[in-house]
């Protein structure tokens, strides 16, 4: 266990950083991604509902990893090359972002009602009761379980292994087979995937109970 | 659209249910079990047992905080270092039920935590016991309201099936592999045949679990 | 609630232990599959030619699980039985160590490393290193691949060889050949490197693709068991021996390879 920190830790933080990376920005996309979609879930225009609806239904109920191969292997033979890293990410953005787009619309559905209707009476339009009044609050709910979203992230990365994304789990493959000592190089990467998620979940567990 | 044509040919049609049989299996039976463990370990860790529940909250935290890959990775490749040597769906099956019961028991503990404290406190002084305060009050109105979360973690375990193809398990997602990896003209109708598989079965899960928590409420 | 202590403090030692479980390959592997009259195999489900699973039955199908069947009536007898579990080019060793399949006959080249914690067979098989590439492609030989990107199956000596040819190419692993392949077909590398057979057999099944710059390795195939199995391995020397006689070796060349364009199988054959 020790020679591979000591031979192969240089690659374990490569991955770690892309891995990161990958889930940073998969976070960052998906939370507009799955802002836009949740409000189109729940505006008047039927047409954009229904949208909104399937949006969220397909993605949430297709595998992440059928997502990032289709991004890897089927997207460059039609359209545009993707390449691991890029596919993965685009895989864990979608997928993710319907969870968001669930999340947040259900926080705006949680907004009283009558806050919408108070706020048009004043004179506002839908727009600017929903950008002023109805977001603000939605958001305010659905921030908290975003850490959870992003250990989820985290955790859900390891399929750039599939597509040679360079994330911690493709470098542990890699090393386990170098070494042939496969235990030990998954030992030291869960370990490392917990020094990432482990502290994030204590911490998220800690602000839901100061919230409640 | 020859391509498509031929790529549902009965004999790949065939071969994708078998592997879309082998998804189902693991998965009913790794929901059962993981719902059953779950359970019993939310209670352990909500009942606050000296030590035992720290312990137990300790490795449910580990198992929950690892990526599911890993643990398909453990039970294969690790498992067999103490004797026990399992094939690959008993290893998925192993994986899917450790990861996922540590998700339910999260649920579940957090459930019974929202459920008021005082009806514990109530129950305990007309004469129940601990167990059946738990048993016939508060687990009741803890299940209702957790119904729709424990249903997207299931839906989730489907879906998280798909990862055992990396052990070579026989399921869905391998056996697309097997078809579009003998020909790549396939590949487009496999990922077409992939997605809409999935989604009925995980579509049809989610909305039996809307059916039960509106008949529930 | 006993069962699921049980399966926790398992698991719990998994974490804590992991270093530290000692070898199961003390006992004889080659006893255990006489007294059950079964030996298993693990064979390749992704590579056609050697082991391609058939979508008619979802068995084993090519040389490498033929041999693995002849094998088994000539070490058990004709009554003998083989069962075959699909492995990858990842997790062929971890199976063998772990004594998941008693031997390995999966393309599996014969290297000092590997020896140093598995037993091989003499080579049954021999093989060498080279690339496919789309037909237009510029790419010519394995020496000048600097600054290209190459695509290689994760556990594949592959993989470090090429690194070796050429120091500067960008290699990326994927899960098996049928990934690789198809990789390579969305434009993700600019060739495949593995050894010449099994390119063979995807060219044959890939049209517009090539194989080029001959072979720039020896990849001597053997079937692979656990260390310290030496009556097992002499028992399928033996056995190599006899197919060798008998011509049923030569019967399986023919069988497997008598058809791939670009491939003298005959050049194959042993005596």
């Amino acid at each position: 266990m020790i020679n591979i920190i000591t031979h192969y830790g240089h690659q374990l933080l490569i991955g770690l950083g892309w891995t990161v990376l990958s889930s940073v920005l998969a976070l960052f996309f998906s939370l507009i991604i799955g802002s836009f979609f949740a409000i189109m879930e729940v505006v008047p225009n039927k047409t954009a509902r229904i949208i909104g609806r399937a949006y969220v239904e397909i993605l949430r109920n297709i595998p992440l990893l059928v997502i990032t191969m289709f991004f890897y292997l089927v997207i460059p033979l039609y359209f545009v090359k993707i390449n691991g890293f890029t596919a993965g990410t685009i895989g864990l953005t979608l997928y993710t972002s319907a969870f968001i787009a669930e999340t947040i619309r259900s926080g705006i559905q949680s907004v009283d009602i009558g806050q919408m209707e108070g706020a048009r009476s004043v004179g506002m339009t839908y727009w600017q009761a929903m950008r002023n009044i109805i977001l603000p609050q939605a958001f305010k709910i659905v921030i908290p379980p975003l850490g959870n979203q992003f250990i989820n992230l985290v955790k859900n990365s390891s399929v750039l292994a599939f597509v040679a994304g360079f994330d911690l789990m493709y470098q542990a493959n890699s090393i386990a087979s170098i070494t042939f000592d496969t235990i030990n190089s998954y030992f030291v990467v869960g370990i490392m995937y917990l020094i990432v998620t482990m502290p994030l979940s204590y911490y998220m567990r800690y602000l839901e109970k100061r919230v409640a | 659209m020859q391509n498509w044509i031929h790529a549902y040919s009965l004999i790949n049609l065939r071969f994708l249910l078998m592997g879309l049989g082998v998804t189902v299996y693991i998965s009913v039976i790794s929901v059962v079990l993981s719902f059953i463990f779950g359970s019993i370990l939310g209670i352990i860790r909500y009942s606050k047992i000296k030590y035992v529940s720290a312990i137990f909250g300790f490795v449910i935290d580990l198992i929950r905080n690892l990526p599911l890959l890993l643990i398909i990775f453990f039970t294969y490749f690790g498992l067999p270092n103490f004797g026990f040597k399992p094939e690959t769906i008993p290893a998925a099956i192993m994986a899917m039920t450790i990861f996922e019961s540590s998700m339910i028991a999260e649920i579940v503990r957090s459930g019974l935590n929202a459920v008021d404290i005082g009806q514990m406190e109530g129950a305990r002084s007309v004469g129940m016991t601990f167990l059946q305060a738990l048993w016939h009050i508060i687990l009741p109105q803890a299940y209702k309201k957790m119904i729709p979360a424990i249903i997207s973690q299931f839906v989730s375990l489907i879906k998280d099936t798909s990862l055992a193809t990396i052990i070579v398990v026989p399921e869905l997602m391998q056996h697309a592999q097997v078809i579009y990896g003998q020909n790549a003209n396939y590949i487009l109708p496999m990922f077409a045949a992939l997605a809409v598989l999935y989604f009925i079965v995980c579509f049809s899960l989610s909305v039996l679990g809307n059916h039960i928590d509106k008949r529930m409420a | 609630m006993k069962k699921k202590f049980l399966l926790f403090s398992l698991l719990a030692s998994v974490f804590l232990l992991a270093g530290c479980g000692s070898s199961l390959a003390t006992q004889s592997v080659l006893k255990n599959a006489q007294q059950a009259n079964t030996i298993t195999w693990g064979v390749k489900g992704d590579v056609s030619l050697f082991g391609l699973i058939d979508v008619h039955d979802g068995q084993q199908k090519g040389f490498d699980v033929d041999i693995a069947k002849h094998l088994t009536k000539h070490i058990l007898g004709p009554k003998g039985r083989a069962t075959f579990v699909t492995v990858t080019s990842q997790s062929r060793t971890p199976l063998l160590k772990n004594g998941n399949v008693d031997a390995v006959v999966a393309t599996m080249t014969i290297t000092p490393e590997r020896q140093k914690i598995l037993d091989f067979s003499r080579s049954y098989f021999d093989a060498g290193q080279s690339l496919l590439v789309p037909n237009n492609s510029k790419i010519k030989d394995a020496y000048h691949l600097n600054g290209h990107t190459i695509i290689g199956v994760v556990g594949a000596n592959s993989v470090q060889n090429i690194k070796k040819a050429s120091p500067k190419a960008h290699v990326i692993e994927l899960q098996d050949y049928a990934q690789a392949m198809n990789a390579l077909k969305s434009g993700q590398g600019e060739a495949l490197t593995t050894d010449n057979g099994i390119l063979y057999g995807l060219a044959v099944q890939n049209p517009g693709y090539k194989v080029v710059g001959g072979t720039f390795t020896k990849e001597p195939y053997g079937v692979a068991v656990n260390k310290n199995q030496k009556d097992f391995v002499k028992a399928i020397n033996k056995a190599l021996d006899e197919m060798q006689q008998s011509g049923e070796y030569n019967e399986l060349i023919k069988k497997w390879f008598g058809n791939v364009p670009g491939f003298n199988y005959k050049e194959l054959y042993r005596k």
